[in-house]
């Protein structure tokens, strides 16, 4: 895992299908690694692969003309289980953008702490990346963190998007939570003095 | 201005709120089990820390495990790796484990309040999206992934901001027949699988007043359904009847202490919600879904939609699911004919869930060409039900009563549904795959299920009461 968000300009691969569940993203049974790596392999595993494992050749990801690393998605991406490994396998495949107009809020996070980043787009302008791909798969997308927006680099159409603060600068420098928390050990240990019952 | 229960819980366990940064919020009660814990251990070796409040930390096994002869070594390679990884790292690390064989043992949300671990007022996370569920004995309880399993190994405290707050009311009474899973799926339907994202829901009204414990934690277990980040109940005199005696739960002075601070776990009068929903349980019938998201339910006498009830936009993955289905828009699920019956998961294993299913099935006979698996949510689930005889039932109506676990809720064990079958299921999710690569789920009540496993057809089981 990069420890860190970076700007970029990327191809992108569309994805336009709603509600896409971290079951399709990753099916269960590959949730079994006690490490985090190699989840890449599965992204997506029964939407690329039929059962005798040959890759399904309408599926996007076998589809030669789109590569990159920003996924583009129908809205309420990443519902479902909590799993990480979702965030994990889209990592290890090789995405660092994904964009859509509704992201699920555990993936979200999810996605963050493995610094990931979810770009939620108007639905107008997620139609317009799946349209600039449609006419063109060579169609890139710039991604800039520190300035909070997304163009289409063909038309130069631009949106920007929401971040908190305290998750960008985490992004941005490569910090994770725990640092944060474990600087908190004296306010949490005065809180317990105040609680009697663990309630 | 008055506070919402959800505000007063969550205020009430703010550790730090520096301008800025997210909340550090204090966590009571820490559930982990087999799948997403390993990475957040192997995260801790890493930084050399230890964890930080074990005895607020418990661990059990149920994703991976068998639901026949548990007494057996895992047959699969690597279910059983991930738990003997678990007992190696709560050995190591000083979390108490319930595993396999423990009389604790069972799906981490159905041991969580049935060993009175799970007390109103508490804040709760686990590696798992239905932690959800604990929401029903008024706590904040909600799903996390590993580095946030990480995050409260090392610090007992997980950083979050805050939800919105929505109101959820179902006033009047139910009809025969429904049950609380009808409520939950209903709302869903009505509301969308991304309904309630952002949100943290309360459950209110006189519908959701009379029910059980075990039936408003099917209730609250289904929030993240519609996208809720939790759902939760105001504890009330069910509540603590149903906490009482539990093995964890306080005794005497603490006890009435306990109950003091409870009592006062209501929503003041002139709080404001967000988002206020309204419902009539009156509308409510039997629920079904017939697509690929909880989303996608009716009535289960209604029709799928037909194409043209779908908007433009969504019309493209309305059909993908359908055609996953094997079913046409615009027709009825009524009658049609199911393979599998699977009556168990976090949603609907709990004790109250065997003992109506199995007073609906005395003297019946399952279909034929059925199968039936019913799966206890815990070990003490099983017990209960044998001490009952609600096994005999069972057994004589041709269902299989199998050991605890999560089973074919979600295809990471043995127990997966073929391609191409139908099943009828109590669980929590109809996703694509979810109870095996190409297996088509139907999710219902207890009842609901039931009644198909009986006719062998998705019927409506008011027909048969």
């Amino acid at each position: 895992m990069d420890k860190k968000f970076s700007n970029l300009v990327s191809t992108v691969v569309p994805l336009p299908i709603e509600n896409i569940d971290t079951d399709q993203i990753i099916p269960a049974r590959f949730l079994k690694a006690t490490t985090r790596d190699g989840f890449g392999e599965n992204l997506f595993r029964d939407w690329r692969f039929d059962d005798q494992q040959t890759p399904k050749k309408d599926f996007v990801l076998n589809n030669p003309l789109y590569k990159g690393r920003v996924l583009v998605a129908g809205k309420n991406f990443g519902c479902g289980s909590s799993r990480e490994h979702a965030a994990w396998a889209l990592g290890d495949y090789g995405f660092k953008v994904v964009v859509s107009s509704f992201f699920a809020d555990i993936f979200k996070n999810n996605a963050l702490n493995n610094f990931i980043l979810p770009i939620q787009v108007s639905d107008d302008f997620l139609q317009k990346i799946f349209a600039a791909v449609e006419k063109d798969p060579t169609a890139e997308v710039e991604v800039n963190l520190e300035e909070q927006f997304i163009r289409i680099v063909n038309s130069g159409e631009k949106e920007t998007f929401d971040i908190n603060a305290y998750k960008k600068t985490c992004l941005l420098n490569g910090y994770d939570d725990i640092d944060y928390l474990l600087s908190l050990s004296k306010e949490v240990a005065a809180y317990e003095t105040t609680r009697p019952f663990n309630f | 201005m008055g506070k919402t229960l959800f505000d007063k819980i969550w205020d009430g366990h703010i550790v730090a709120s520096k301008p800025g940064f997210p909340d550090a919020v204090y966590i009571n009660t820490h559930f982990i089990h087999e799948v997403t814990s390993p990475q957040a251990f192997d995260g801790l070796r890493k930084r050399n820390i230890p964890v930080f409040r074990p005895a607020k930390t418990r661990a059990t096994a149920d994703h991976n495990v068998p639901t026949l002869e548990q007494h057996l070594p895992i047959k699969e390679a690597l279910s059983r790796k991930q738990v003997e990884m678990l007992t190696k790292n709560t050995t190591e690390f000083g979390v108490e484990l319930y595993g396999l064989g423990h009389p604790y043992q069972g799906i981490v949300h159905v041991i969580g309040p049935e060993l009175g671990i799970t007390l109103p007022g508490m804040t709760i996370v686990c590696g798992d999206s239905h932690t959800s569920t604990h929401g029903a004995f008024g706590t904040v309880a909600f799903g996390i992934g590993t580095s946030e399993v990480e995050q409260v190994l090392a610090t007992q405290c997980i950083l979050q901001y805050k939800p919105k707050r929505m109101k959820i009311e179902v006033n009047g009474q139910l009809k025969k027949g429904v049950l609380s899973k009808d409520i939950i799926l209903y709302i869903i339907a009505q509301i969308s699988a991304s309904g309630a994202t952002g949100y943290f829901v309360e459950y209110a009204g006189e519908a959701i007043r009379s029910l059980s414990m075990e039936a408003r934690m099917t209730i609250c277990n289904m929030s993240i359904e519609m996208g809720a980040r939790g759902g939760l109940i105001a504890p009330d005199v069910t509540t603590f009847e149903y906490i009482k005696g539990r093995e964890f739960a306080p005794k005497g002075a603490d006890w009435d202490k306990a109950l003091a601070f409870w009592e006062t776990l209501q929503t003041d009068e002139d709080a404001e919600f967000d988002k206020v929903l309204t419902f009539d349980a009156a509308d409510i019938e039997p629920q079904i879904t017939y697509g690929t998201n909880p989303g996608m339910g009716i009535g289960v006498t209604q029709h799928i939609p037909s194409l043209g009830e779908i908007d433009d936009k969504e019309r493209p993955s309305f059909s993908k699911s359908l055609q996953y289905m094997d079913l046409e828009p615009g027709s009825q699920l009524l009658g049609k004919k199911v393979d599998y019956v699977f009556i168990g998961s976090c949603t609907n294993s709990r004790i109250e869930d065997l003992r109506m299913v199995a007073e609906f099935v005395k003297g019946k006979r399952k279909a034929d060409d059925v199968t039936v698996w019913i799966v206890p949510g815990s070990k003490q689930v099983e017990a209960q039900a044998i001490a009952e005889g609600i096994d005999k039932v069972f057994e004589a109506a041709g269902f299989q009563l199998r050991q605890p676990g999560c089973s074919a809720c979600l295809a990471m064990n043995e127990d997966k549904i073929p391609a191409g079958k139908y099943c009828i299921a109590t669980s929590n999710r109809n996703f694509e795959g979810r109870q095996g690569p190409n297996a088509r789920t139907f999710l219902a009540s207890p009842l609901t299920a039931a009644a198909a496993a009986i006719t062998g057809n998705v019927t409506d089981v008011r027909n048969m009461i």
